[in-house]
């Protein structure tokens, strides 16, 4: 075995040099999670060490794809948390049909399981003619794989069970054909979304929204990272707009989060304060 | 070792009795943190909690994402989620795949409590019927902490223990009832 810490210094290293060869900042990713992402694409690379991953960082910019698809996409399903989607559709909803017009910002979106879960309770509940959704992530690769919209069958009865507890009023299998060992997301669902790349850590507003996810994005963020994005989010949603958060994320910590008001706080469903005074620049 | 700072307790199939003996034999004054992964198919922890917390002298709670660690607490992951620890001793989620079919995992949380607190950590594996926590006890005795393993013998299943004690070996393999008592003797040292 290595030196003990040595594994520490290498992973900022790996940190310096993604930053500095690519412009990609993970400095304020929380350190435990991204070592253990790093170490898991240093094996799935065939590195011996994290510095023989910083070498390809390098001088293999093709790699770059992978990496940032390594350090940044967890695993999701559908209708993870389905107390939270019953609350979208019967407390959120209601109050988002009042607008003629419903942006939807989904911030890391990863494989794009929760965006396609979004959809069909929109379609189901009349309002996605009406809806535009921007589903955002950092990894090429993940936007992707989120347009195609193909996943592991095996996940399908969990799936299934998820999305009746969510107060779906169909059968799940209407809205994907299964294949193989693949299921396959009707393309028709994707026809109001927009997947475009989007840093939280670098980027800005870019629209304005009535309602954002980002559930189980920010618990990989530094405190420092939670409070921009949460400034970002304040931002970018109009008043009244709602924000979804996993249902363990903590915003104690986040000077930011005072500008939010829970609205049903067991499910992490945040309102911006109606009455906000606009800090002058 | 040096004294023990932390102590992290992994387990899953029959862990929660397991973990009642552990968790209600701990004394009222011990000081150190306590972290525990327990396999459940429920959808929180927080019953695990209440059940726990009957018997147990330390409080004991469900531990959130960007608290401290606190010592003479117990803390279990919540579920769906992997806990890590910090080296300044928050704790953070993360939602990446199972790690051993398992997440919460007790790898997970026994490798990142290792990198923290290293020699002064004790990390025991309970009943259980796969093998998280073996890779865990391994990393948790290669820098420098002590492994209590519960003897296969008298477990309600004995594959988890049986793993860590072939993959890392352990400083005490005793019975589920003497765990509590030696966990006690090691922190007043």
């Amino acid at each position: 075995m290595s030196a003990p810490g040595l594994d520490n210094i290498e992973v900022d290293l790996l940190i310096q040099a993604l930053q500095r060869r690519h412009g990609y900042d993970f400095s304020q990713y929380a350190p435990a999670s991204l070592k253990r992402r790093v170490q898991q694409l240093t094996e799935q690379l065939d590195c011996k060490t994290i510095s023989g991953l910083i070498e390809r960082v390098m001088h293999e910019p093709e790699l770059l794809p992978n990496i940032l698809e390594g350090l940044t996409v967890p695993a999701s399903d559908m209708f993870r948390d389905p107390t939270m989607f019953r609350g979208l559709r019967e407390q959120v909803f209601p109050l988002l049909a009042s607008y003629p017009q419903i942006n939807i910002w989904q911030a890391g979106c990863a494989h794009g399981q929760e965006v396609y879960s979004l959809v069909i309770l929109l379609e189901e509940a009349g309002l996605y003619e009406r809806t535009q959704i921007f589903a955002t992530d950092l990894s090429d690769r993940a936007l992707q794989q989120a347009q195609d919209g193909i996943y592991p069958a095996r996940e399908a009865q969990q799936w299934s069970r998820n999305y009746q507890a969510s107060g779906g009023t169909r059968s799940l299998a209407d809205y994907y054909s299964a294949r193989y060992n693949l299921l396959k997301v009707d393309q028709h669902l994707r026809r109001n979304v927009t997947f475009a790349k989007h840093n939280l850590v670098s980027d800005s507003v870019f629209c304005e929204a009535h309602l954002i996810l980002c559930r189980n994005v920010m618990i990989y963020f530094s405190n420092p990272l939670q409070n921009r994005v949460l400034s970002l989010f304040r931002d970018s949603l109009v008043r009244g707009g709602f924000l979804c958060l996993g249902l363990r994320e903590s915003l104690e910590y986040a000077s930011s989060a005072g500008e939010f008001t829970p609205f049903a706080e067991q499910l992490r469903i945040y309102r911006l304060a109606i009455h906000q005074e606009r800090k002058l620049a | 070792m040096n004294v023990p700072a932390a102590i992290a307790i992994g387990c899953s199939a029959g862990g929660v009795d397991a973990l009642k003996a552990v968790i209600g034999g701990l004394q009222a004054t011990l000081r150190q943190t306590v972290v525990v992964c327990c396999h459940s198919s429920s959808d929180t922890v927080g019953l695990l909690c209440e059940v726990l917390g009957r018997t147990s002298k330390l409080p004991v709670i469900e531990a959130a994402e960007r608290h401290q660690a606190q010592p003479g607490v117990v803390q279990l992951a919540p579920t769906g989620y992997h806990l890590l620890v910090e080296n300044d001793h928050h704790f953070s989620l993360s939602i990446d795949s199972r790690v051993n079919h398992s997440r919460p995992s007790i790898d997970v949380l026994f490798m990142s409590a290792a990198d923290v607190w290293r020699s002064a950590l004790i990390g025991v594996v309970l009943t259980g019927g796969n093998n998280d926590g073996a890779a865990g006890l391994r990393r948790i005795r290669q820098l420098g902490g002590l492994a209590i393993v519960q003897s296969p013998h008298g477990a309600v299943a004995a594959t988890m223990p049986q793993a860590a004690l072939d993959l890392a070996g352990a400083d005490h393999c005793v019975p589920l009832d003497d765990i509590a008592p030696l966990i006690n003797r090691l922190c007043m040292a």
